[in-house]
């Protein structure tokens, strides 16, 4: 039972991934071209058979604004926007001089909120991977230098971690942030996220670390690789650090999605990526705006998005066998 | 009380005022060291700064104005917020009032809920617990940022709930409720799922424990055996959590006042972050990590009550 929604969540968690990495190819619009007719224009279905119920090629009726105070679209049935396969180095798009097609709608300045949604996972994701990397090498680190070293050491790197663990991460991540200035470019803004996060999330790998570190030195197979003259950096790194290889997986699976709802909140009070980058924090922020969701759902697409993450990694996590680390559930993420 | 537990107690309470004051201070620091405000921005009046320099004394070293702050915000002066104009102490108590209200609430409605669902699905395979577990596992991908969102949506459709804010100064209890009502869930459900979750396996596995077997082998009823011997067990380990939960529910209230525009501690904090409002960052920080303490203090204190042995000195 957890083994496969185990599997199921590694499937998922890997076509999340793989559709972020082939985002240029899976959209379907630049993400930063404005369609004035389409300004919080509902999703596009394609259809594939016409109105005389023949198959037909992909195709979309375009939207006609009828009602300008409502923002009431209809299909406009006397025309048709065929759907090419593979032009323009894109999977499914519409010609441009026929008009676009916006699969999940679009947003408040008439952008495809789809091909947003898709590219701004690779900002979203790839900030919470790399602040979960960063994350664990320095929570191995640390836990490795205090397991190791003992003594008052040890103690000061653990009252550390303790108190970095009681504080609510959010105010921590959105203190450290707002201690910046508050503009800077996206490069900056990707690293310094990721830097943030991992500066909040390295005590749960530390303490973990630290007492694989702690066992396993006073095993017999590092006593006699002290004996041959090995030194401590070779013992750790050769010996001891892979010890903790599986801990540290599990820790992975549980601080992803803490980031990836970390990125969000930070984008979604402004201190993250901002306009025109699309992050999935960045798009709900736009969606928040004067409540435009209200009237126009599909603007809470990322939402959508995240909640699947999480729920992919959740499952994957529920699957990491019953090594004590289960028994906390991922409390980091709320 | 034996003299242990009281031991226990204040070296607990040792720890939280600790706690305090290194939050705070931290906050004060970062807050004055970040760039961009009244005294070095690019738009401000020289005049204006020249003012906030001298209440802030400015010219003084780094640490002996914090030195001033310290020894002023332990008479409970906490300085004026340059922002608002107003006294720190005055705006943060407003402010916290809202935020205890919607904590307290939603912890309340979280237990209410959390922990009789985890009795029923750990003790239960019924098509009720079925459904419990299944709605609680989705539930659990829905954190306070997007179940605030979904509820919003939902309330600005149907019209059944305000949609965001909080109550004018003088309405009617219920109008309160109803606006408080969307915060709270939207904070209390993602907790509730946890709380059901860890209840749940608690309870699996208090009732594998060879003494349930004994008692059930005496002829204990399976409703006594549950709610009784193996409740008592299964509390142990949700209480532990309880520490954590109060620190999740932090973090998740921030993101709730955000986008519900609930007048909180989370929001005036991070008004006073972006406006650099150095005094006024700290004594949020203050304030919160003293209602953090005192949560952490009390659910030790619990869980000292049921589990003598966690008062024990590590």
């Amino acid at each position: 039972m957890t083994a496969r929604s185990a599997r199921a969540g590694a499937v998922l968690f890997g076509g999340i991934v793989l559709a972020a990495i082939a985002a240029p190819v899976l959209i379907a619009n630049p993400p930063e071209q404005q369609f004035p007719g389409y300004v919080q224009a509902p999703p596009m279905r394609p259809h594939l058979r016409d109105d005389n119920g023949r198959w037909q090629r992909p195709f979309v009726y375009p939207l006609r604004l009828v009602d300008r105070l409502e923002r009431r679209f209809v299909e406009d049935r006397s025309r048709r926007v065929t759907l090419r396969w593979f032009a323009g180095g894109r999977l499914l798009s519409a010609d441009p001089a026929e008009g676009p097609w916006l699969p999940l709608g679009g947003d408040a300045l008439g952008r495809d909120v789809y091909s947003r949604l898709l590219l701004g996972s690779r900002l979203s994701l790839g900030v919470a991977l790399l602040a979960t990397a960063g994350a664990l090498a320095l929570g191995a680190l640390v836990g490795a230098i205090a397991g190791f070293a003992g003594g008052r050491l040890e103690t000061l790197l653990m009252a550390l971690a303790d108190f970095v663990i009681v504080l609510p991460v959010i105010y921590v991540v959105v203190a450290l942030r707002a201690a910046m200035p508050l503009v800077l470019s996206t490069g900056i803004i990707f690293w310094a996220t990721a830097a943030i996060l991992a500066l909040a999330g390295w005590p749960f790998a530390a303490r973990g670390v630290r007492a694989i570190v702690a066992v396993e030195n006073k095993k017999e197979y590092a006593e006699s690789a002290r004996a041959v003259g090995a030194t401590p950096w070779q013992i750790l790194h050769r010996h001891l650090l892979p010890a903790a290889r599986g801990f540290l997986v599990a820790q992975g699976i549980l601080l992803v999605p803490a980031f990836v709802l970390a990125e969000a909140t930070l984008s979604l009070v402004g201190l993250g990526f901002s306009e025109p980058d699309s992050s999935w924090g960045g798009m709900l922020r736009e969606a928040g705006r004067g409540r435009a969701f209200a009237e126009a759902p599909w603007l809470l697409a990322p939402a959508a998005a995240i909640a699947v993450t999480l729920m992919a990694l959740q499952m994957l996590g529920s699957g990491l066998g019953d090594d004590g680390s289960r028994r906390v559930p991922n409390l980091r993420q709320l | 009380m034996h003299r242990g537990f009281l031991q226990f107690v204040a070296r607990r309470a040792a720890a939280a005022a600790l706690l305090v004051v290194l939050v705070s201070s931290a906050a004060l620091i970062l807050a004055r060291l970040a760039p961009g405000d009244r005294l070095t921005g690019f738009d401000v009046d020289p005049a204006v700064a020249a003012a906030e320099c001298e209440r802030i004394r400015c010219q003084d070293p780094l640490w002996q104005q914090y030195a001033t702050w310290l020894g002023r915000a332990a008479r409970f002066d906490l300085g004026m917020s340059s922002r608002y104009g107003r006294p720190v102490g005055q705006l943060v108590e407003e402010r916290a009032g809202n935020s205890v209200i919607l904590g307290v609430c939603a912890l309340v409605a979280a237990t209410a809920v959390g922990i009789p669902a985890g009795i029923l699905t750990g003790s239960r395979r019924s098509v009720v617990a079925r459904v419990t577990r299944t709605a609680s596992i989705i539930l659990l991908s829905i954190p306070p940022l997007l179940a605030s969102l979904t509820l919003l949506l939902i309330a600005s459709r149907t019209g059944w709930f305000p949609v965001g804010g909080i109550a004018i100064d003088g309405a009617t209890l219920l109008e309160q409720a109803r606006h408080l009502a969307l915060p709270v869930a939207a904070l209390a459900l993602p907790m509730a799922a946890t709380l059901e979750r860890l209840q749940s396996r608690a309870m699996a596995e208090a009732l594998s424990e060879r003494c349930i077997i004994a008692a059930s082998a005496r002829g204990v009823t399976s409703a006594r055996l549950v709610w009784r011997h193996a409740l008592k067990l299964s509390l142990k380990p949700v209480l532990a959590i309880y520490g954590i939960v109060i620190g999740a529910l932090f973090s998740g209230s921030f993101a709730v006042e955000y986008i519900m525009a609930w007048p909180g501690l989370g929001a005036l904090m991070y008004e006073a972050l972006v406006a650099r409002d150095a005094y006024l960052v700290a004594g949020c920080a203050a304030a919160g990590a003293l209602a953090l303490a005192v949560g952490i203090l009390i659910s030790d204190i619990a869980l000292g009550a049921v589990d003598p042995r966690s008062t024990e000195p590590a």
